[in-house]
């Protein structure tokens, strides 16, 4: 018999789910909330915002973060800014917009009722972080200011200079330093969770690594919440800080938690390209920068040509001979279409010879226009510390005077290319934010529920909000009302003893292989593979070759990865090993996953399911569903369960961006 | 185009926090000008790692100037330049000449024990926030944003002033190790915000007088962390600091 997820998405009409759930759900009294412990595992904005919202509400919470300070997770390094349909424009937006472009966005492959809620709850985060004192922009009138995002045709994102990420971080990281001070959560820096541990069928607590002493530590609970983050870095070069691993997340798999679309990854247009094999991270510019930025190659081969050897310059070329393809393809939408649809176009673009520089792999992102427009000064107000950023990197100040053409004036454009960005698959969550374990939740980027098969702009920190904020602090409770019976869980229980002493294993098994080869050097050969065959255009017979590819490299970790140094004390490669060996779980289920998907769809494109005219082919009638993957051991397919997608307040619509 | 340097590094190994510590020195070879300064370092400790040693640790995550966590003293400066704010991570090879002998070192200062070679513990800051760098509101409780007005400029002003990575490098750089400019750019954050007035006044104490209890020194007007600050805070943030402090005190 085939396995069914129970997905509890509680019944009524879709605007009235979240409510009648609250209204419905159960609550644990004020005094049992003391008797109560919460592991919360990360401290971006997902984990910061709900060990603080824990906290406050009178749990005891234990949060742990493998960097030096809460305030340096990932999500610091978000820059473009966080969607809410507050409609402070007047210009027609509102919750059901919000979710429909969400949905849309993600290509029909998201739960509408989690959407809907995400779009809901999207106006009280803006509250929230306001009351914090987040320095939003603000208009001459002392209101907030908006800007609009790709995918979108309101302006309902909110930002802080190109510091959007950091700012919504620095304020869930306030909120969770005054609990600290009330000794409502205990915080472990640079602890690393190692194993989740399963008491009686349900997650009791976790095995985690004190970084610096290298000893191994047990955390109890009665519940516990991932909130680590997504698995990009599985591409080794990637947009993701260095430290972001699957760790956890994959040890819930192997635990048995469910692993919901892996193969949704998403691509983002606007990276810096790779400029050598020395590199070691890809950044972002801002997708802001689409507002005012124009993307084009040249027209002619011939000029493609010279540019990559150099010849000339962007500035060289004049008007007639620009080839806007993005505006030419896609009228109503132009340069800001969704990042899927932007990223692939790019590709196509470089796959046939139009690349901008030496190696191909690039286009123009040019400011000429809107300079000549509206002045440099304010393009330096609008994007001042991106244009300061790429010429730290390049060399090349954009926006710097290049030539006049027939009397009009080219500056020197930035040069972009799409680089692996987010991950919209992740752990498979109930409407409860709850795993196929109880009393395991998943939340943030490490959840796979909102985003579908794409991810718009400006929503990943919108939902690790809303998920830590508004979310999880009702749903938990849900489960935890009947948790008190227990009292204390005991760390003495022997599955604590036999996680911890698994964990200790497998750190001599990596010390003790004494190969020849580093982590590193692997790690980039595991991203060669994942960006080739499993990257941005897939088919079924690259996959099969990834995945033989990646199975004979994981063989070659096994037998020649080199670690130095022993696991007392600090030791970094052991952990960075430990790291790849997880990214191996995690690249092959993408693949999988990909390989089992014959449809093309936002982020997973199949190259064997486009139209005519190179757009995704989505398969509705065949892959109408959620692809969640069980676990069955190292080197095995994992099995496959479909959770069925049932749209009520939307029809679904072929995604449209031409008119 | 870039084009291939090769120069000499000196860095510091220290096994941890008792240890006396040590440089030890590695020639580096046609590093390509365009690698960011972490990068040469992973090039670095890739080599170690051939010849079968550990490598050297230091602190880093998005390399892309934005978390704080790279903090190393590169030729006798904090992040290792001074004319525009950048940090570690946003340096790139193409700042140096061939043939250059390059000296790292971690941040020196009581506050931020090292521990291991240049990895050091800056967990004093957090304790700092945890002492009051906030505004207290509950999950939920919060009016509708617009509600509140703030003019344009103060929200900007607040903004500059909240870009604080909380990186450490003006305690790195302050021969008193004061941490003046870290803590008064997040009072003047929020002194600049009508949010949290109502405890602006403990806030302030209580900041001060958690970092004075965890050993940073006393501001002597140097100026040298605004000079290093690689998102240039401005020592006017300490003013306005000294302000809300003195404003504390008649309240008293
Ligand atoms: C460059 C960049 C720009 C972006 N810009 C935007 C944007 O403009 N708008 C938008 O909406 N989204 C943006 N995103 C996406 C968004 O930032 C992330 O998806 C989001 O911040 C993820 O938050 P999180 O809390 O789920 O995870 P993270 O912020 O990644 O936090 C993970 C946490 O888990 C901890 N951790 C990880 N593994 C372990 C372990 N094993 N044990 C213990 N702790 C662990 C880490 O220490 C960290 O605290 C951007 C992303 C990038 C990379
Ligand atoms: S004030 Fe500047 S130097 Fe000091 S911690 Fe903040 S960003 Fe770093
Ligand atoms: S590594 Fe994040 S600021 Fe340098």
């Amino acid at each position: 018999m085939a396995k069914v997820l129970d997905s509890k998405i509680p019944a009524g009409p879709v605007p009235e789910k979240w409510k009648e759930y609250k209204a419905h759900q159960r609550l644990v009294n004020p005094k049992n909330k003391l008797k109560l412990d919460v592991i919360v595992v990360g401290t971006g904005l997902a984990g910061a915002s709900a060990a603080a919202s824990l906290g406050e509400m009178g749990f005891n919470v234990i949060n742990l973060c493998i960097q030096d300070s809460p305030r340096r997770a990932h999500s610091i390094a978000a820059q473009g800014g966080i969607n809410a349909a507050k409609c402070y424009q007047n210009d027609g937006d509102s919750v059901y917009r919000l979710f429909y472009d969400t949905v849309k966005g993600g290509d029909y492959r998201a739960r509408e009722a989690n959407v809907y809620r995400l779009a809901e709850v999207s106006n009280n985060i803006i509250d929230q972080c306001v009351a914090q004192g987040v320095p939003f922009a603000r208009e001459y009138g002392g209101m907030l200011a908006n800007r609009s995002f790709g995918g979108a045709q309101v302006s309902r994102t909110f930002y802080a200079k190109g510091q959007t990420g950091q700012q919504l971080l620095l304020g869930a990281y306030s909120s969770l330093s005054a609990q600290v001070q009330a000794k409502k959560v205990k915080l472990y820096t640079r602890y690393e969770m190692e194993d989740v541990v399963i008491v009686d069928g349900r997650a009791r607590g976790i095995i985690a690594k004190n970084l610096v002493t290298g000893k191994l530590e047990r955390f109890s609970a009665n519940a516990v919440v991932i909130a680590t983050g997504g698995y990009g870095n599985t591409y080794f070069l990637s947009t993701n800080a260095m430290g972001c691993n699957c760790t956890a997340a994959v040890q819930c798999y192997r635990k048995g938690a469910v692993f919901a679309n892996p193969s949704y990854v998403q691509i983002h247009p606007t990276c810096i390209p790779v400029h050598g094999d020395k590199q070691s991270k890809l950044t972002l510019m801002s997708e802001s920068l689409r507002n005012d930025g124009r993307i084009w190659v040249p027209k002619n081969i011939e000029d493609a040509k010279k540019l990559q050897k150099g010849e000339i310059q962007a500035w060289d070329i004049p008007e007639e001979n620009r080839d806007y393809y993005l505006e030419r393809r896609y009228p109503a939408f132009g340069n800001l279409v969704p990042r899927d649809v932007a990223s692939r176009a790019a590709k196509e673009r470089c796959d046939k010879g139009f690349g901008v520089n030496n190696t191909g792999l690039a286009v123009f992102l040019d400011f000429s226009e809107s300079i000549n427009r509206l002045g440099l000064d304010a393009m330096k107000q609008r994007y001042g510390n991106l244009f300061d950023m790429y010429e730290e990197i390049t060399d090349v100040y954009p926006g710097d005077f290049g030539k006049e053409i027939n009397g009009v004036k080219y500056y020197k454009p930035m040069m972009i290319f799409p680089a692996v960005h987010y991950t919209m698959g992740g752990i498979w969550v109930d409407y409860e934010l709850q795993t196929t374990i109880p009393g395991l939740f998943a939340i943030g980027e490490c959840n796979f529920s909102d985003h579908g098969a794409n991810r718009l702009g400006a929503s990943a920190l919108m939902q690790g909000l809303a998920d830590g904020y508004f979310v999880l602090p009702y749903t938990i409770q849900n489960y935890l009302a009947d948790q008190t019976i227990w009292g204390k869980v005991s760390t003495d229980l022997p599955e604590f003893a036999e996680a911890e002493k698994k964990v200790d294993a497998e750190m001599d098994r990596l010390l003790n292989i004494k190969g020849k080869r580093s982590v590193d050097s692997i790690h980039k050969e595991l991203g060669h593979i994942m960006w080739e065959y499993v990257g941005m255009g897939r088919t079924a017979e690259g996959l099969k070759t990834g995945l033989k590819k990646m199975h004979e490299l994981e063989q070659e970790f096994d037998k020649n990865l080199f670690v130095p140094g022993t696991k007392e004390g600090l030791n970094i490669e052991l952990d960075k090993a430990i790291h790849l060996r997880d990214f191996f779980t995690m690249g092959q289920l993408v693949a999988f996953d990909a390989l089992s998907r014959n449809e093309s769809c936002g982020g997973h494109f199949r190259e064997e399911y486009q139209t005519e005219e190179g757009e995704a082919k989505r398969d509705d009638e065949n892959y109408f569903y959620v692809g969640c993957w069980e676990y069955k051991g190292k080197g095995n397919e994992p099995e496959l369960i479909k959770e069925p997608l049932e749209y009520e307040a939307i029809k679904v619509q072929t995604r449209n961006y031409k008119n | 185009m870039a084009k291939n340097i090769s120069f000499t590094i000196k860095f510091w190994r220290q096994n941890g926090p008792k240890d006396k510590g040590h440089f030890d020195t590695h020639e580096m070879h046609d590093i390509p000008d365009d690698t960011s300064f972490l990068e040469m370092l992973d090039i670095l400790n890739e080599e170690l790692i051939n010849e079968g040693k550990e490598p050297f640790v230091f602190d880093h995550d998005c390399r892309e100037g934005i978390c704080g966590m790279c903090s190393l003293y590169i030729n006798g400066t904090p992040h290792g330049r001074t004319e525009r704010g950048a940090t570690t991570c946003q340096l790139y090879m193409r700042r140096f000449n061939d043939g250059d002998v390059i000296t790292v070192e971690p941040w020196r200062s009581a506050a931020f024990p090292v521990i291991k070679d240049c990895m050091v513990d800056r967990y004093a800051f957090d304790k700092i926030i945890q002492a009051g760098g906030y505004t207290t509101i509950r999950t939920g409780q919060a009016q509708d944003a617009n509600a509140i007005l703030i003019p344009k400029e103060d929200a900007d002003e607040a903004m500059d002033c909240a870009t604080c990575i909380g990186c450490g490098a003006c305690v790195a750089a302050c021969k008193n190790g004061s941490a003046m400019l870290f803590v008064s750019s997040k009072v003047s954050q929020l002194a600049l915000l009508p949010q949290g007035r109502v405890e602006a006044a403990r806030r302030v104490k209580n900041m001060i007088a958690k970092m004075d209890e965890l050993g940073f020194g006393n501001c002597t007007n140097t100026r040298a962390c605004e000079a290093v600050c690689p998102k240039n805070e401005s020592i006017a943030n300490i003013a306005r600091l000294n302000r809300e402090m003195i404003k504390a005190k008649m309240a008293d």
